[in-house]
């Protein structure tokens, strides 16, 4: 027991305890929104082909790409460890150079992010290639017959679009 | 057998994440039970000793 | 009507009642869901066998996440209404929800090696997991720093309670930003969108690690309410030899109790 025995009832310290718990609570989401708000920008892990087309990227900085690797644009050159490949977010394309060891799941019409610098060329010059995995989980068998009857949304396999 | 062991070539992943998991959901597991179990014991001891006391 | 239900001695009651039934369905369920998780159910069409982490390291996540909205909303009910169940409920939840944090963040990192070509990277997903398990060591460490343990009980709801902003950031960070880590399956907009071969595993496995999860919190906090009890025994004993004068003095004469306790033992 409380040795104070002037002042309010238990019942009323419990609801000022909760008022006040309550409305700290809400101060605080509020904070931590504003924070994350001003955040954004550094929060955002990838940028998108269109961001480079928008001129969100000065020359030379180092970033991360993020998009899907286009149909039929992987090509290895002579030295067998150097790939191109070109990322798309299906509106905007840019070039990307590789040398190093690719991720299993790196294959065309899936996500990929690539972090490096853009050349002169506007050639992206990757680093490091990770690729994304989309939310999707099938058997093998379902996705040949999905294929098949068409049902498939090609390009959706990737992942998000930025 | 060794297919299964395999794991289509994922093994170095698969079985260490496997392993993991349940090694820990064991040995918490054991673990929040004995505490649970000589706490509760001890209780009753004491509250019996004290009654007997009580009783003097 | 919730007080009669978190009066201490009826929950151990009706945990003693409820925990053997726990204890079949987390076997049984467990049995069955790696049984299917490794064996019946098919590797994935572009992750192969390596999917099969995702049995594991989905639930664990959960749990993480679970346990603490568990340990946030204890911290809440015993700050507002000072209850020792709530209390003990909260301290109970915390190793439990770090045990499977840790986990995650484990099995996550083996998934990513394969499958994404890294263990680790800072996106917003597997950031905020992270200040998750440190929110429960923190919560963790706070309990064992204080002696006192109605001040260690305060301050660290009052973290639990500030680092619950957390568990929205972690359940939309794949929405709201742009990560590595990839959106929600199950959870989502549209029904899941995963093959039933691949659901029922899932499912089965979550039912198992739910079912553990009420089972070993409801161990930890009989051990919680136990070892509480334990002290209050010892102190009234202690009380008692000290003689009544002993009892009137308060705190000092408390202290004294506990160091004649700690010379006996």
């Amino acid at each position: 027991m409380p040795l104070v025995t002037k002042g309010p009832k238990p019942s009323q310290r419990k609801r000022r305890r909760l008022v006040m718990i309550l409305s700290a609570m809400a101060v605080l989401a509020l904070a931590a929104g504003l924070v994350l708000r001003a955040l954004n920008d550094n929060l955002v892990f990838f940028m998108a082909p269109s961001d480079i087309q928008a001129g969100k990227i000065e020359p030379g900085r180092q970033f991360r790409l993020g998009g899907l690797v286009a149909e039929n644009s992987v090509t290895k050159a002579a030295d067998g460890l150097t790939i191109q490949f070109i990322v798309t977010d299906l509106v905007n394309e840019t070039p990307v150079r590789f040398r190093g060891l690719l991720p299993d799941l790196f294959r065309e019409g899936q996500g990929v992010i690539a972090e490096g610098r853009l050349d002169e060329s506007g050639t992206f010059v990757a680093t490091s290639v990770l690729a994304k995995h989309d939310e999707k989980y099938m058997p093998p068998e379902v996705a040949e017959a999905l294929r098949k009857s068409g049902k498939w949304e090609e390009g959706s396999a990737g992942g998000d679009s930025p | 057998m060794s297919e299964f062991l395999h794991m289509g070539g994922y093994a170095v992943f698969v079985w260490p994440a496997y392993v993991a998991v349940m090694g820990v959901v064991v040995i918490l597991g054991i673990q929040s039970w004995r505490s649970q179990k000589t706490l509760t014991a001890e209780a009753a001891r004491l509250k019996q000793t004290m009654g007997e006391e009580e009783q003097h | 009507m919730m007080h009669r239900f978190a009066n201490p001695t009826r929950f151990v009651r009706l945990a003693d009642r409820m925990l053997p039934w726990l204890f079949i369905v987390t076997l049984g369920s467990f049995a069955v869901g790696l049984y299917m998780a490794l064996i019946t159910s098919p590797p994935d069409y572009q992750q192969g066998d390596s999917v099969r982490i995702m049995y594991v390291h989905a639930p664990s996540a959960w749990m993480g996440l679970f346990g603490y909205m568990v340990l946030a909303g204890a911290s809440f009910a015993s700050l507002v209404w000072r209850h020792p169940l709530a209390d003990a409920a909260a301290k109970a939840s915390a190793p439990i929800g770090a045990a499977f944090t840790g986990l995650a963040l484990l099995t996550g990192s083996l998934w990513g090696q394969p499958m994404w070509g890294t263990w680790w990277v800072w996106d917003a997903r597997l950031t905020s997991m992270l200040v998750l398990f440190f929110l429960y060591l923190g919560y963790m460490a706070l309990w064992s720093a204080i002696e006192d343990r109605q001040k260690a009980s305060k301050a660290a709801a009052i973290l639990a309670l500030v680092g619950a902003i957390n568990v929205p950031i972690i359940k939309f960070s794949v929405d709201w930003w742009n990560t590595l880590h990839q959106p929600a399956s199950i959870m989502r907009q549209g029904g899941p969108s995963m093959d039933s071969a691949m659901l029922w595993p899932l499912g089965i496995m979550f039912v198992a690690f739910n079912a553990y999860y009420a089972m070993v919190l409801m161990w930890r906090i009989k051990a919680e309410l136990a070892a509480r009890k334990i002290e209050t025994l010892r102190y009234n004993q202690a009380a008692r030899q000290e003689g009544p004068a002993a009892r009137q003095e308060g705190p000092a004469a408390r202290q004294e109790g506990q160091a004649v306790l700690e010379e006996g033992s």
